[in-house]
């Protein structure tokens, strides 16, 4: 990968974060910003919400970015489809029953408690498709992939039916949360968030060598020394882990996971080492670009970044479509 | 794998080849159509017998009650049920074998997603209703599908997987559109829409029936005619020319049709889940067919989604169960019982 555009992702990357944070509903002036960030004054209105709000949202962004790259990246090395995003493996729709089970049992939304809700729908979603469709003794990737959707729809389909059973409030709170939005989401939810990013991020990034093997094939990946057991469970934990903390904290935001490592993988090629890292970066920087575009446009309402990651990111995919020639796997 | 014997029927310069075990495979579907339908006319708030439907059939009706409720309420909601469930079936097992992917049915490739948008915007913006919101769905399934095939296309020829990466971006830019369109909806509308969305076949009349059933006549024929060349094409655009199959036109030329055919099922019903996924591929698997069955994709999406209408009105929940829904229980749990007894031979995708 040349190096030269690594940088310039990164940098990219930071300059959006550094940007969100002078953004938002209400006028904060930039010295006012600055000051809150470095000589914090827990008694001033605007310092607090700076501090609790803007930041811990920018950084929310990058992660469920990079999760969402990460995941989708993995996924489809092991899926053999470019066409699967972390989304169709029942994770996503896991997360979203249990939370909208959450939200007709207590009648609101905590978005604190939602994490766990969904973290925890998300585990049973994805540790359902991958005993269903993988954990044979054959790895079939289709039928991983169909498990997926069976699954999915299965438990989208449950969570319309108890939308369109429960009460009108249920129905407000569920839309907007199942947009996939970072709004209101403070310190308590990105920590775990970050900590269960990063500990998924890493493993993935571990297991490029094997994914390297796995992607020529399984007979051959198990020549060159790859346990296609092993490296199936772990893929799939680590899927799982990402793309369910990710769900969990900003609700269901599909195509990110789709798209970052389809560029991705056209910049660098196969190898999954700089492709994971890549397709992190965009993930990242396509999510924060969003929630600033989203910010931008309409201070007030917001657009939620779910939507405008969607709205930014599908023209710049056909685009690319169309004009590279696109690899497959 | 042992392959049943296949049954070849010449006629002059003419030759038909039948697999056995696919064919056996239509005709109890078939049969379960037709029990499934006689079911369906008998079930309801006033109890039909199958004596009665026989009178109405022969013009000699035992009142004008039994009629009107057989001739203009229940009928049509069958024939829009199993016509849906067709279309739905052949368009999926079109864009399957087109895309060469299990996952490229029309609601991956975003043409669900346009004709929600269509509904959507009559609904949410223009305040509009009933038979409209069809011509609205229409209108959007049709524009995205057009859109998704002049943007995949490029010096003239449409790759299958530029196809589907388009598809995917420009029904990635609808689903937003959709749910920015329910987020910011006043919320009255936005419980409509959503019950739209959800899928359904109560109330349809002969209105929803005739552009349905006009549209599936007209196209069968031509569809199961190029079924063949495009099942070469499975093999690459680079061998299936030398063979004969202009592949440029059998692809634009199927492709449309299994875009009308989505579209006015979509339009006469909501969005119908799953069925143009699964059905093409619980055709193929239990058919053991090598290429697409689509006479066993169609036959399978109607059976889907007749099971799915007469399993919302026997059901005894209290609970409004739209039918796009229940296609999605149905054909979800019905592929996961496969998938988990490992019922399904490692067919070709």
């Amino acid at each position: 990968m040349p190096r030269l555009l690594l940088w310039g992702a990164i940098l990219f990357v930071v300059l959006t974060a550094i940007a969100s944070l002078f953004v938002g509903p209400r006028a904060i002036t930039p010295a006012t910003t600055l000051t809150a960030l470095l000589d914090f004054d827990a008694g001033n209105g605007a310092h607090l919400l700076v501090r609790d709000q803007r930041l811990p949202r920018v950084f929310l962004a990058l992660c469920v970015g990079a999760a969402l790259g990460a995941a989708g990246g993995v996924m489809q090395t092991l899926t053999r489809n470019p066409l699967a995003d972390p989304g169709l493996l029942g994770i996503s729709a896991g997360a979203t029953l249990a939370i909208v089970c959450l939200i007709a049992a207590t009648g609101q939304i905590n978005i604190g408690a939602s994490l766990w809700a969904g973290i925890f729908g998300a585990g049973v979603g994805g540790a359902t498709v991958f005993l269903l469709g993988g954990m044979t003794k054959t790895h079939d990737p289709v039928r991983l992939v169909l498990a997926g959707a069976a699954l999915s729809i299965v438990l989208m389909t449950l969570t319309r039916v108890i939308t369109v059973n429960a009460e009108a409030h249920v129905f407000d709170q569920f839309r907007h949360w199942a947009v996939g939005s970072l709004q209101g989401r403070g310190w308590d939810v990105l920590w775990p968030s970050i900590w269960l990013t990063l500990i998924g991020g890493l493993a993935a990034v571990a297991l490029a060598r094997p994914l390297d093997a796995l992607a020529l094939g399984q007979d051959f990946g198990q020549s060159l020394g790859a346990d296609p057991r092993r490296v199936w469970f772990a893929a799939a934990a680590v899927i799982v882990v990402l793309c369910g903390t990710a769900t969990a904290a900003a609700g269901p935001i599909s195509f990110v996971g789709l798209a970052a490592p389809h560029l991705a993988r056209h910049i660098t090629g196969p190898s999954h080492r700089a492709l994971l890292l890549l397709s992190m970066l965009i993930g990242a920087a396509l999510v924060s670009v969003a929630d600033l575009a989203g910010r931008l446009i309409d201070p007030a309402a917001q657009i939620d970044v779910g939507i405008m990651s969607a709205l930014i990111g599908g023209p710049i995919f056909v685009a690319l479509a169309r004009r590279l020639k696109m690899s497959g796997l | 794998m042992t392959t049943a014997p296949n049954i070849v029927l010449r006629w002059r310069g003419w030759s038909l080849l039948l697999a056995r075990r696919a064919l056996w495979l239509n005709i109890i579907l078939f049969g379960l159509l037709v029990i499934g339908s006689t079911t369906a006319l008998m079930l309801g708030r006033l109890p039909i017998g199958t004596q009665e439907i026989w009178q109405v059939i022969t013009g000699n009706a035992p009142s004008r009650a039994v009629e009107h409720v057989l001739i203009d309420i229940r009928l049509p909601r069958l024939l829009v049920t199993i016509g849906a469930g067709a279309a739905l079936g052949t368009s999926g097992a079109v864009f399957q074998t087109i895309s060469r992917n299990p996952l490229g049915s029309p609601d991956v490739i975003g043409f669900t997603a346009g004709a929600a948008t269509g509904a959507l915007i009559w609904i949410i913006v223009f305040g509009g209703t009933g038979a409209n919101v069809v011509l609205a769905a229409m209108a959007g399934a049709l524009l995205t599908g057009v859109g998704v095939y002049l943007l995949a296309r490029k010096d003239g020829r449409v790759s299958a997987y530029r196809l589907v990466l388009t598809g995917i971006g420009v029904g990635a830019v609808l689903h937003a559109i959709n749910a920015l369109l329910l987020v910011k909806g006043d919320l009255d509308v936005a419980i409509s829409a959503n019950l739209w969305l959800a899928g359904s076949v109560d109330g349809r009349d002969w209105g929803h029936v005739w552009p349905l059933w006009l549209g599936l006549i007209a196209l069968m024929g031509p569809m199961l005619l190029g079924m063949r060349p495009l099942g070469m094409m499975e093999m690459g655009d680079d061998l299936a020319g030398p063979l004969g199959v202009p592949v440029e036109r059998v692809r634009r030329w199927m492709l449309l049709g299994a875009l009308i055919l989505a579209a006015l099922a979509t339009s006469a019903t909501g969005p119908i889940a799953f069925v143009a996924l699964a059905a093409p591929q619980l055709a193929r698997r239990l058919g053991r067919a090598p290429t697409q069955p689509l006479i066993g994709a169609t036959l399978f999406g109607a059976c889907l989604m007749l099971g799915a209408d007469l399993l919302t009105r026997v059901a005894p929940f209290d609970l409004t169960m739209p039918i796009g829904q229940v296609t999605g229980i149905i054909g979800g749990v019905y592929l996961i019982w496969l998938l988990a007894g490992n019922r399904l031979r490692n067919g070709a995708p």
